[in-house]
């Protein structure tokens, strides 16, 4: 049913309908619409039976989850920026137990200095803890993933984040196609792991493993995140029969057929760039983008084939590692290894900066640059605060001195 | 050949597994039909009180809930020493997660459970005194106020015994630990957690020792009688960390109850409903003596005036707690 609403609210009516059984929730800007929707849904009957957890960190949300789960109950969470940080301990847990729980990361930055606005430092920072990483482009595909999400944890047995940037789609009114409760029942089977805990069939859950067996243990989480680089592109395409709407998918390609430049990118990002390279097609350059939904496990081979013989490849950024460079754009050159392409890494809309159609031309249209860029870098103030800076090694944090140049102060 | 005679416990005695008792007199330990929760072969030191305690505490538990119950464990020695994999000692459903999330690992179970339908199984969650005091607090305080239908058990040995004995927040004065070098740990810090779950008001909270299994065994079983969040602190010496020979750990149990140490009592939503009185009472120093992590005060010359600190404190906790007649 077609619906203009907010995108938390249809996030929380997407995961309502996927029959969340426990629901833990600790609120944290810009998740809170997305679990308050499901409060109500569950206090008003709606969601049932469905336990809701008011816990007392993001920490306890995730490990009550966690105990949720391997109870057999279907178990779903939100958080963002530092709640997911403060969660990190449990994170690599759940995945290190097989538990397929389900998480929206409502994308956020992080501290210090705080902020609470978009970018993908949160999400991107877990990289590695073993849960699938999936991002949605609109609050229409933030509804499709969910479901998807739940699908694929649970024939995997692995935790899945489904990332929307914070305020740019939870907060936004947009049309959303909101599937019907039948349809997502065809799609999503009851929830039935093969171990939970039961005194009927006790077990030991949570052992400890020393040198002799955790290689193999490790290498096996490894080869579950290789098979869902299998199951993804098939459970879009079973989503595709059943919803009559593409989403999701590993890896998509926007006019790249016969690009020499491609901006690959992850997120809401990728309805500007969409608009970009249009209007730049019609200038005539052969410009395409590509839209990266899957980060964990990394597609090298898709993305690989969508690049295809573009010469130019940018990756635009969200986040990035501090003295290392983009983090996207690593896995991207290693994707890519052998096959000539230039690799260029685009810093982009940090801590909410918006990515501009102007910045985007002009950075597209522009030289070859550099193969790190920080994309509307204000250089008069980098260069104020490293003067001050070298005029005396002391330590000392340099947010506040930036704020005072922006106000025009001394 | 030197023969040994058989003794035989006196009937109608209270005697640890005393099968000559009336059935509804006998220790849960005393039954064939025990749970063996914490079964042989696991790894824990000779002596170790927290093997003793948890043994009895989810066999009480098993015999309360008919086996209809779930184990929620911190990281921890007890965790360590019964699933070293691919062994377990543990013959119950049994869940470890992380060091400082039992209690919310715990709620999550409930949660799952309760909207399952499944309220006939109940809950258990254990940990040491670093994950309950220290790492786990928050947790626990959250699992308390909710009012999460949880029997939370910390087995209280005082110190991190698990990564090779130093200090948390339930090490008590002049102690001496790897972190707490002589003289020992300072007065005046630590926290007191079976008061602070009093502060909760939540259904049950009681202590308990590895001295009096009897009266550990009612405390699960009481506590199982309740909903809600339920509290019980063990004292479980530590033959390791206290320094002190793997026979005494009952003596030792004994000792820091009978000097006043560590009271003994029951709660009801925040209100002390029963407490274990003192049947002989000892001053500290019987207490401090037998333990190596106190050495230093009985040097020569004693240090007089550190015991007596620790001694006014006893003495607090008798007239606190009404521990003496």
């Amino acid at each position: 049913m077609l619906r203009q609403m907010e995108g938390s609210q249809a996030v929380a009516e997407a995961v309502a309908l996927c029959r969340p059984e426990v629901i833990c929730a600790y609120p944290i800007s810009p998740q809170t619409h997305i679990v308050e929707a499901l409060s109500r849904l569950v206090t008003g009957g709606r969601l049932k039976p469905c336990e809701y957890v008011n816990v007392e960190s993001e920490f306890a949300a995730l490990s009550a989850c966690i105990g949720a789960s391997a109870a057999g109950a279907r178990t779903y969470t939100a958080t963002a920026s530092q709640g997911l940080l403060y969660m990190t301990e449990a994170l690599y847990n759940a995945s290190g137990l097989g538990l397929p729980v389900v998480m929206t990361v409502a994308n956020r930055a992080i501290g210090a200095p705080i902020n609470i606005w978009n970018d993908h430092s949160d999400s991107m920072s877990q990289r590695d803890s073993g849960w699938i990483q999936l991002y949605a482009e609109s609050n229409q595909e933030a509804v499709d993933l969910h479901v998807q999400a739940f699908a694929l944890a649970e024939e995997l047995s692995l935790p899945v984040m489904v990332c929307m940037d914070g305020f740019v789609l939870t907060h936004a009114f947009e049309r959303v196609d909101l599937p019907s409760q039948e349809q997502v029942d065809a799609f999503l089977p009851p929830y039935e792991p093969r171990q939970v805990l039961d005194p009927d069939d006790p077990v030991s859950i949570g052992a400890m493993v020393g040198p002799e067996a955790f290689t193999e243990v490790r290498y096996l989480g490894h080869l579950r995140q290789l098979a869902a680089l299998e199951r993804i592109p098939h459970l879009a395409a079973r989503f595709e029969r059943g919803f009559g709407r593409a989403c999701g998918g590993l890896v998509r390609g926007y006019r790249t057929e016969d690009a020499d430049t491609i901006v690959l990118a992850l997120g809401s990002v990728l309805g500007t760039l969409k608009d970009v390279a249009d209007e730049l097609r019609q200038d005539g350059m052969r410009i395409g983008v590509a839209g990266l939904t899957t980060f964990r496990p990394f597609p090298l081979h898709a993305v690989r084939k969508v690049l295809g013989r573009a010469r130019r490849v940018v990756v635009l950024e969200r986040a990035f590692s501090l003295g290392a460079g983009g983090i996207v754009a690593a896995e991207v050159r290693s994707a890519l290894a052998g096959n000539g392409a230039d690799v260029f890494t685009v810093v982009a809309g940090l801590g909410g900066r918006a990515v501009t159609k102007a910045s985007l031309r002009l950075l597209l249209t522009g030289g070859p640059g550099e193969p790190l860029t920080f994309l509307d870098l204000n250089q008069d103030l980098v260069a104020g605060e490293l003067r001050r800076a070298g005029r005396a090694r002391r330590s000392g944090p340099p947010a506040e001195n930036l704020l005072r140049d922006l106000a025009g102060g001394v | 050949m030197p023969v040994e005679r058989t003794k035989f416990y006196q009937v109608g005695s209270f005697a640890v597994g005393n099968r000559l008792l009336p059935p509804e007199q006998r220790a849960v330990q005393a039954s064939p039909d025990r749970g063996n929760s914490l079964t042989c072969g696991h790894r824990a030191c000779r002596g170790c009180g927290e093997a003793l305690g948890a043994r009895w505490a989810v066999d009480a538990a098993i015999s309360a809930t008919a086996g209809r119950m779930v184990v929620v464990n911190a990281t921890g020695c007890l965790e360590v020493f019964s699933t070293p994999y691919p062994e377990s000692s543990w013959q119950v459903s049994w869940i470890h997660s992380l060091f400082g999330n039992a209690p919310a690992v715990a709620t999550g179970v409930a949660a799952a459970l309760r909207a399952k339908g499944r309220t006939e199984v109940r809950v258990v969650g254990q940990g040491g005194d670093g994950g309950t005091v220290d790492i786990g607090f928050a947790c626990l305080s959250g699992m308390f106020e909710r009012d999460d239908d949880v029997l939370y058990i910390c087995y209280d040995n005082q110190a991190y015994m698990n990564t090779g004995v130093q200090r948390s927040g339930a090490t008590p004065p002049a102690a001496r630990t790897a972190t707490t070098p002589l003289p020992g740990q300072a007065f005046g810090q630590g926290k007191n957690v079976p008061l602070i779950a009093m502060a909760h008001e939540i259904p049950y909270v009681a202590t308990a020792t590895v001295a009096d299994l009897r009266d550990l065994e009612y405390k699960v079983r009481r506590a199982m009688e309740f909903r809600g969040a339920r509290y019980l602190h063990v004292l479980v010496p530590c033959p390791l960390g206290w320094v002190t020979a793997a026979c005494d750990t009952i003596r030792v149990a004994r000792l820091a109850t009978e000097s006043g140490l560590f009271p003994v009592f029951e709660a009801e939503r925040g209100e002390v409903t029963g407490v274990t009185k003192i049947r002989r009472r000892v001053p500290v120093d019987d207490y401090l003596r037998l333990q190596g992590r106190y050495a230093h005060l009985f040097g020569d010359p004693p240090k007089t005036d550190v015991i007596a600190r620790i001694q006014a404190g006893a003495d607090r906790n008798v007239r606190r707690f009404g521990l003496v007649d």
